[in-house]
């Protein structure tokens, strides 16, 4: 087995047993090769593509085998080419078509950004609404085993105020599967930034098709004492933690997914603020300048009056991911400092 | 001083070209060279009302390579450009009337005043639009041949660049790609030798063509005489041949020269006694030599017998056009506040 997957298993969580009899389980990868099946099958339009979408690891198994049911046509590789293929895609989206375009890792992004943001953010608006640029990029951010300062980039703090875009970040398997789906529906460019160490989880997916809205947050745990907002790998944390704080310390959270970071659900922040009064905002990104401090800064905007304490963001500090091991450790938030960090917006009262 | 010369034939190839056309076939073609010409000057001579705010490229010199081009596409075949737009706009059958509404920040502009010169848009009649970032047209336009080739659509692609948009890596990128899937796409490399300010030279390495880097990629490539609107004429019915047979994509480089400044409606061109001019005066003087409208128009004279009066009549006709277009942007209603937020998502 490869090291990442190694690491990916190591942190993947059981499901337990209440959870196994509530449904139908199956892994976090087959749930969106579900929704990729309903979509192809569905819609001749929709086709993927990305470097390795046909490669026997097939993009961690999201896209493997696909090439064989749909054909070369539909199902295909690229040239390393990431602005480029972007822009194929806008043009292949103006014109009818559903491109899905898959990337290992969010920081090839940073590649795409002069289509994804002068081009296909941009095209709807600047014709006046005469072309959608239906589009998926689908990518999945890195974590641990020294992947370092180029390989695990959480950079949808730096799409996120790019007016035109779609981001999507899923926590769950049934989330993966009904964001997918509305993600390849949708009429604008969608962005769906996956994390690598939640493609190991099982959950709950029903076998049906289902479409998840996009901004409609979920409240994955329910509390009185505080608040905490985020999204994919962010919000698993937060998750556990809630648990574990309720069980040590009788200390309970509402712990909210947003499940898109655009469009923002506000609605089930302020409602959730209005009990607890209390926040931490979480993310997989950078605390400066992203979604812990979009979101930070929509509270006090206009939500000032429901704080009882200063909002506290737990995202990443203001470095690079650094390749080795020990420095990692210090780098990442992982369940201890996610419950300090409860703690601490607790104690502030 | 003279940088880059024209090395064309000239008058001389464009009677020897003309031979095979008929009159009603070359006074069509010279008829749509002549309107862009008109146009844009009527653009340059009001641009100092300040009633037009908007980044104009004016495409006057380089006009015969938008004419020639279209000249050979249909309908259903789209066209995306660079934001020297007008010419490619005009030159698919854009409605002129947008465009100057487009223009003037009008709601009935091609894209109500969102766009600007830099984006003519007009889908019905496949003009399919334009980046302002250069090099960016290209994947895009590179997309709707591979959509075309998915849907099994009989509609080919023309994108329209500059010189140095061959210095972006995307347009490799796509040519590239382009060729590995045989799409229905044909590459026009406007080359006026200047981005900006910035001569060809000091971008790229002399003795290497642009064309000759595209026929490195495996595109059938060719170079031509931008203001000789038959050899742009012929080499595009090369082009689409090949695109239409299966072959996958072609390239043309049109040498050209752009008379007016970058954007705007100046000559920026100085004498070569001037320290800081880009460009010279004689340099410019001599590509007004092989203007691709007046060279034209002496053929059809001079061969092909056509009177002064036919001329004036074009001019006439044409004129009252610009007028019109003029007035009916300029009796357009303003775009209001609401509009601000529309279409930044598509429902």
């Amino acid at each position: 087995m490869l090291w990442d997957e190694k690491v990916v298993t190591q942190n993947a969580n059981t499901v337990d047993e209440e959870t196994r009899l509530a449904g139908r389980v199956i892994g976090y990868v087959d749930a969106i090769r579900e929704a990729l099946t309903y979509a192809m099958d569905e819609d001749e339009q929709v086709f993927l593509l990305g470097q390795g979408v046909d490669d026997p690891g097939g993009m961690f198994g999201v896209t493997k085998g696909f090439k064989e049911v749909y054909g070369a046509d539909r199902v295909f590789d690229t040239p390393v080419s990431e602005d480029g293929m972007t822009g194929i895609c806008v043009g292949a989206a103006m014109t009818g078509m559903r491109p899905v375009y898959f990337h290992n890792r969010p920081d090839f992004l940073l590649l795409t950004f002069n289509q994804l943001v002068n081009h296909a953010a941009k095209i709807h608006y600047m014709d006046n609404g005469q072309h959608n640029v239906p589009m998926v990029v689908w990518s999945a951010i890195g974590r641990g085993w020294g992947s370092g300062p180029q390989h695990s980039q959480a950079v949808q703090g730096l799409l996120l105020g790019v007016p035109g875009l779609k981001i999507v970040m899923p926590s769950t398997p049934f989330d993966a599967k009904g964001l997918m789906i509305t993600a390849i529906k949708d009429n604008n460019p969608v962005i769906i930034i996956e994390h690598r160490w939640l493609t190991k989880q099982s959950g709950i997916v029903p076998k049906e098709n289902y479409a998840i809205p996009f901004g409609k947050g979920v409240y994955r745990r329910t509390g009185d004492h505080l608040t905490v907002v985020g999204t994919s790998h962010a919000i698993h944390l937060a998750a556990i933690a809630a648990n574990q704080l309720a069980e040590e310390q009788n200390i309970t959270a509402d712990v909210v997914d947003l499940r898109t970071i655009q469009p923002i659900d506000e609605t089930i922040i302020f409602e959730s603020l209005a009990k607890t009064g209390y926040l931490l905002v979480v993310d997989t990104g950078w605390e400066k300048g992203g979604v812990c401090a979009e979101i930070g800064c929509l509270v006090a905007e206009k939500g000032f009056s429901l704080l009882k304490a200063p909002i506290k963001r737990l995202g990443l500090p203001d470095c690079h991911s650094p390749a080795g091991y020990d420095l990692e450790q210090f780098y990442y938030p992982d369940v201890t400092r996610m419950k300090e960090a409860m703690l601490d917006v607790v104690r502030k009262k | 001083m003279i940088r880059y010369s024209y090395e064309s034939g000239g008058y001389a190839s464009l009677k020897e070209g003309a031979k095979k056309y008929n009159s009603d076939f070359l006074l069509d073609l010279f008829y749509k060279t002549y309107r862009i010409r008109l146009i844009e000057e009527a653009i340059a001579a009001r641009y100092h009302e300040d009633e037009m705010k908007t980044p104009v490229h004016l495409a006057i010199g380089q006009e015969a390579i938008a004419i020639g081009t279209a000249a050979v596409l249909g309908v259903q075949d789209l066209v995306y450009c660079t934001h020297r737009t007008h010419a490619v706009y005009l030159a698919k059958g854009g409605d002129l009337n947008a465009m100057f509404a487009e223009f003037h920040c009008r709601t009935t502009g091609c894209c109500g005043s969102r766009a600007g010169s830099m984006h003519l848009l007009d889908k019905k009649v496949g003009m399919a639009g334009s980046s302002a970032i250069v090099g960016g047209a290209i994947p895009i336009a590179t997309g709707f041949a591979l959509s075309a080739q998915q849907k099994k659509e009989n509609r080919l692609t023309a994108v329209y660049f500059g010189d140095a948009a061959v210095e972006e890596g995307a347009a490799w990128e796509s040519i590239n790609f382009a060729v590995l899937k045989k799409l229905p796409i044909i590459f026009i490399c406007e080359n006026n030798f200047y981005s900006v300010c910035s001569p060809l030279h000091y971008r790229q390495p002399e003795h290497i063509k642009i064309y000759k880097k595209a026929e490195g990629f495996g595109v059938k490539s060719e170079c031509v005489d931008g203001n000789n609107i038959f050899a742009v004429y012929e080499a595009a019915q090369r082009a689409v041949d090949h695109v239409r047979k299966g072959f996958g994509p072609a390239f043309i480089e049109a040498h050209t020269y752009r008379w007016l400044a970058h954007h705007g409606s100046e000559d920026d061109s100085l004498a070569d006694d001037v320290l800081g001019g880009y460009r010279s005066m004689e340099e410019l003087n001599e590509w007004k030599k092989y203007d691709p409208v007046a060279l034209t128009k002496k053929l059809l004279q001079e061969e092909f017998h056509v009177k002064e009066t036919v001329f004036d009549r074009f001019k006439e006709k044409i004129s009252q056009e610009i007028e019109d277009a003029f007035d009916f942007a300029l009796q357009s209603p303003r775009p209001t506040r609401d509009m601000l937020m529309q279409y930044v998502y598509s429902e």
